[in-house]
């Protein structure tokens, strides 16, 4: 779809600029006249919705960044003053609190649709790729961010991150103590960590930028997982989605705006509002939400190197997840079978995410979770690792509309169109 | 004649390059291990006379929880009962001790009454809580793995036996850790 450039300059100004830098050429083609499959649905604008989500937090952030102090003695009053003195602060700190987990809510959404329509499957797999790292990059951010507070969750959190890196041999240990620059996490942790909490988002931004520049390659992908095939299949970028996906954004804003003003910590964890102690764990440590299921797989292996290996593996799955589909048909839709297991692997993740959030011997109407969590990871590999590939095989597809147009405006109105 | 002159300083160049490029690299990396500061091996001396038998004190030592327990004679009979092959960890992680000594409860202690113990459970690094989890010894909440009177482990996630910190007696009453 990258095909020839459509801009024609008009005034003088243009012209020269045009034979300079191409910037309004670019501009123009990628977010003007961009074909866009015409059937897009809402699920489709979630894109957008994480670009602003991104552009808010590096706002908030380097607004609070003025007024946070990344000492181990001074970091928890700061982010207090911020609450009580600064003006605004409260609102400000609340935006980027509860911007990270609208965040990752969007980016779980924009994932699962990915999933479901195929959008990983050739010729897209670097978009995919790219997407998987901008989320591994986001879960490092996330986490950095979570720290800085310097409540008992944040420290805790950090140590048992941070520890996950001494199951492995021989060097782990080491890994740890580079990682935390003292024996323990302290000072200066903290200090590296707010540090490398303000470099990445800019790294996301450029990764971002990565993916969209692979977007506008093939274009793309819709629900139907069918190619463009025609000009008719396809309406320009502006306003026809730029529309669409600012309303969605409006409705995204609102949902996001209750929470930043009547559930501010709702996400939040009540030990966050103690200061950290290294002498206490807190009786209950979980991570933030966005991050249970993970932590669910960790707690379910009971050897420490297998557990960690079992949980990066989670991730470094999905890396693999284009070669693993074996299907020539892109869209759930039309995958009868898949659709089934693809529900099933949706219901496994909100499990282990409900597991990760309770006590390890916790037990739901006489069934232990720890087992609920073992059978969940299970299937979560079982999923990619053996069902994908074979379903792939044995389904058989319903049958593919002709094309967008006709699936969209019907038969004759298409034949018309044409 | 030229082609191997030329190959001559390709390879010798990039040669240089590569180790040059290392060499700036490593003050990068190294900045982030601890500071000598750091790294200066701190010491805590712990007064035992306020603590009473089967009761456990915590104090801060390189900025680590450190367990000193004086045990009950049922405590320490229960912890030289285990048949040291059954534990998953068989090594006494003892500072005092040969690396190779075996964790028998003898060998985890210096008195048998003060068992002194890093608190900082061997899984991911949280801090037990004493007296509880099957053993009597420490429940970690984080992931539930359960150390006995010696501090040894014996059911969970966790890979070693919690670890004892270098100390001396100074007195009856005085320990020096660190």
């Amino acid at each position: 779809m990258s095909g020839p450039s459509t801009y024609n300059p008009q005034s003088g100004l243009e012209k020269w600029i045009d034979q300079r830098l191409p910037l309004p050429r670019l501009m123009h083609d990628t977010m003007r006249t961009f074909p866009t499959p015409r059937n897009l649905n809402i699920w489709y604008t979630f894109g957008g919705i994480l670009t602003f989500c991104l552009g808010v937090q590096i706002i908030t952030g380097i607004v609070l960044a003025m007024h946070y102090v990344s000492n181990a003695g001074l970091a928890f009053d700061s982010v207090e003053a911020i609450m009580r003195d600064v003006n605004y602060g409260w609102l400000i700190r609340f935006i980027h609190a509860n911007g990270a987990s609208m965040f990752f809510l969007a980016v779980y959404i924009h994932m699962f649709r990915g999933l479901y329509y195929g959008s990983y499957k050739a010729p897209r797999e670097l978009i995919w790729i790219i997407g998987v790292l901008i989320y591994l990059l986001m879960m490092a951010t996330a986490f950095f961010g979570y720290v800085l507070p310097w409540g008992q969750m944040s420290f805790w959190g950090a140590t048992v991150i941070t520890n996950l890196f001494s199951a492995i041999p021989v060097v782990g240990s080491h890994i740890a103590t580079w990682l935390w620059g003292d024996f323990a996490v302290g000072d200066a942790t903290l200090n590296r960590f707010f540090s490398l909490h303000y470099l990445l988002p800019f790294i996301i931004a450029g990764v971002v930028g990565l993916q969209i520049w692979a977007l506008h390659v093939p274009g793309n992908n819709n629900q139907l997982g069918i190619d463009v095939k025609s000009p008719q299949d396809t309406v320009p970028f502006h306003p026809y989605y730029t529309v669409k996906d600012a309303f969605y954004l409006c409705l995204f804003v609102l949902f996001f705006a209750f929470f930043v003003f009547y559930a501010p910590d709702f996400f939040g964890n009540p030990d966050n509002y103690e200061q950290a102690n290294p002498l206490v764990t807190p009786p209950d440590i979980v991570p933030e939400w966005y991050l249970l299921p993970f932590y669910a797989m960790l707690r379910s292996i009971p050897n420490k190197l297998m557990g960690v290996i079992v949980m990066g593996g989670a991730i470094v799955t999905l890396f693999f997840l284009p070669w693993l589909d074996t299907s020539r048909v892109r869209s759930c839709r039309f995958r009868p079978l898949m659709k089934q297991f693809f529900w099933a692997f949706a219901v496994a993740c909100v499990l282990l995410g409900y597991c990760g959030a309770q006590s390890v011997d916790a037990a739901v109407a006489g069934i232990p979770l720890l087992w609920v969590a073992r059978l969940a990871t299970l299937y979560y590999f079982v999923f990619f690792w053996i069902l994908m590939p074979i379903i792939g095989l044995i389904e058989t597809p319903k049958k593919l509309p002709a094309s967008i147009a006709q699936s969209v405006l019907g038969d004759s109105a298409a034949a018309a169109a044409e | 004649m030229d082609g191997t002159r030329r190959d001559f300083l390709y390879v010798a160049s990039g040669a240089m390059a590569a180790v040059g490029a290392a060499a700036a690299a490593w003050p990068f990396v190294d900045q982030m291990n601890p500071s000598a500061a750091a790294l200066a091996l701190s010491t805590v001396e712990v007064d035992l006379a306020p603590v009473a038998v089967g009761q456990q004190i915590v104090v801060k030592w390189r900025g680590h929880p450190l367990f000193v327990r004086r045990r009950t004679p049922a405590e320490i009979d229960a912890a030289k009962k285990v048949d040291v092959a059954s534990l998953p960890d068989p090594l006494a992680r003892n500072a005092n001790k040969p690396d190779s000594a075996p964790a028998t409860d003898a060998d985890r202690v210096i008195k048998p009454e003060w068992l002194v113990l890093i608190g900082v459970c061997t899984h991911l690094g949280c801090t037990p809580t004493g007296f509880e989890g099957e053993y009597g010894g420490w429940l970690c909440h984080c992931h539930g793995s359960e150390y006995d009177t010696a501090g040894r482990i014996r059911k969970g996630p966790a890979p070693e036996n919690l670890a004892v910190p270098p100390y001396a007696f100074l007195s009856d009453t005085r320990v020096k850790v660190g």
